[in-house]
C-alpha cells in the first residue's frame, strides 16, 4: 500500500493542515449565503412590486402602507435577509483582501457591529410605523 | 500562512484572456459592496425618515429627488440589477451547468445587457411619473 508516503513527512498532522482554513465553517457559510440570496431576491421582488403599485412615495402613503401587517412583516423579513446576506458577503470580501490576523479580526468585528446596528435601526423604523398608530400631522 | 514556497503553483495562472465573464465576476463584487454600503445607508435613511415624521421625510425626499439623489438612485438600481442577474447566473453555475465556453460568455453578456435594460425601463417609468 501507499500509506508509507504519509510517513515521510516530519510535520505533525496539525502542522500539515495549518493555514488551509477551517473544515467546519466554510460549507455552512456558503450555504447560508445561497439561502439568503434566494430569500433576498424573493423579498425584493415583493418590495419592488409593492412600491410600483403605491400611488406615490409621499410621507402619508408610505406610513399607511407600512402599517398593514402584509407590508410590515415582509419588510422586517427583507431587512433581516438583506443584512444577513450582506454581512456574509462582506466577510468574504474582507477575508480576500485583509490578511494580517489583527486587522482581519478588527475588520470582521466592525462589520458585525455595523450590520447589526444598521439592521436594528431599519427594524426599529418599521416597527415604530407599524405599531405607532398612524402618521403624524 | 505556512505555505511551502518550493511547492509548485497551479501551472495555468498566467494563461488567460480578457472576457465578459471576468468583468461580470468583478462587477458582482463591486456591486455587492456598493449595495452593502451605500444601498444599506439609503434604505435605513428612507425608513428612519418615514418613521420620524413629515419634516424628516421632507428632508429625505428633497435629497432623493434632487439631481444628486437621482444619480445615486440610478447607480444603485443598476448595481442591484447587475448583482441580481449575476447572482442568478451564480445559481446556475453552482449546480454545475453553463460552463461551456460560448454559453458561459453569452449569459455573462446577457447580465450586462439585462441590467442596463432593466435600469433604463425603471427610470423611464419613474421620471415619467415625476413629470406629471
Ligand atoms: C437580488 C438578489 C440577490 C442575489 C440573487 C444575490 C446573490 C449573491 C450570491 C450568489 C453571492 C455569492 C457570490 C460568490 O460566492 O462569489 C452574493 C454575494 C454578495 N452579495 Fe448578493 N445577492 C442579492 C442581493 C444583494 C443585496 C441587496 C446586497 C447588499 C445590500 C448584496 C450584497 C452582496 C455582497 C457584499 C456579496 C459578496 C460579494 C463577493 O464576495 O464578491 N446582495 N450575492
Amino acid at each position: 500500500m501507499e500509506t508509507m508516503e504519509t510517513m515521510e513527512t516530519m510535520e505533525t498532522p496539525l502542522a500539515q493542515v495549518r493555514g488551509l482554513g477551517s473544515a467546519r465553517e466554510g460549507a455552512h457559510h456558503w450555504w447560508t449565503e445561497r439561502l439568503t440570496s434566494v430569500s433576498t431576491l424573493l423579498l425584493f421582488i415583493w418590495f419592488a412590486v409593492s412600491l410600483l403599485r403605491l400611488p406615490g412615495l409621499d410621507y402619508r402613503t408610505v406610513n399607511e402602507w407600512l402599517q398593514g401587517p402584509l407590508a410590515a412583516v415582509p419588510m422586517l423579513l427583507l431587512i433581516v435577509s438583506t443584512f444577513w446576506h450582506l454581512k456574509l458577503g462582506m466577510q468574504v470580501v474582507i477575508e480576500d483582501y485583509v490578511h494580517e490576523e489583527g486587522s482581519k479580526f478588527l475588520s470582521i468585528l466592525l462589520l458585525n457591529f455595523a450590520t447589526v446596528a444598521g439592521a436594528a435601526f431599519a427594524l426599529f423604523a418599521v416597527l415604530k410605523i407599524a405599531l405607532g398608530g398612524g402618521p403624524h400631522a | 500562512m505556512n505555505r511551502n514556497p518550493s511547492r509548485p503553483l497551479s501551472p495555468h495562472l498566467s494563461i488567460w484572456r480578457w472576457g465578459p465573464h471576468m468583468l461580470v465576476s468583478i462587477l458582482h463584487r463591486v456591486t455587492g459592496v456598493g449595495l452593502a454600503t451605500l444601498g444599506a445607508v439609503a434604505l435605513i435613511w428612507w425608513l428612519m425618515a418615514a418613521a420620524s415624521g413629515p419634516d424628516s421625510y421632507a428632508t429625505f425626499l428633497h435629497w432623493a429627488t434632487g439631481w444628486f439623489g437621482i444619480l445615486v438612485g440610478i447607480g444603485l438600481s443598476w448595481a442591484f440589477f447587475q448583482h441580481m442577474l449575476s447572482g442568478l447566473r451564480h445559481f446556475v453555475m453552482d449546480i454545475g451547468a453553463g460552463y461551456e465556453l460560448s454559453r458561459n460568455k453569452f449569459w455573462a453578456n446577457m447580465t450586462l445587457v439585462g441590467s442596463v435594460l432593466l435600469t433604463a425601463l425603471l427610470w423611464a417609468w419613474i421620471l415619467w411619473g415625476m413629470r406629471g
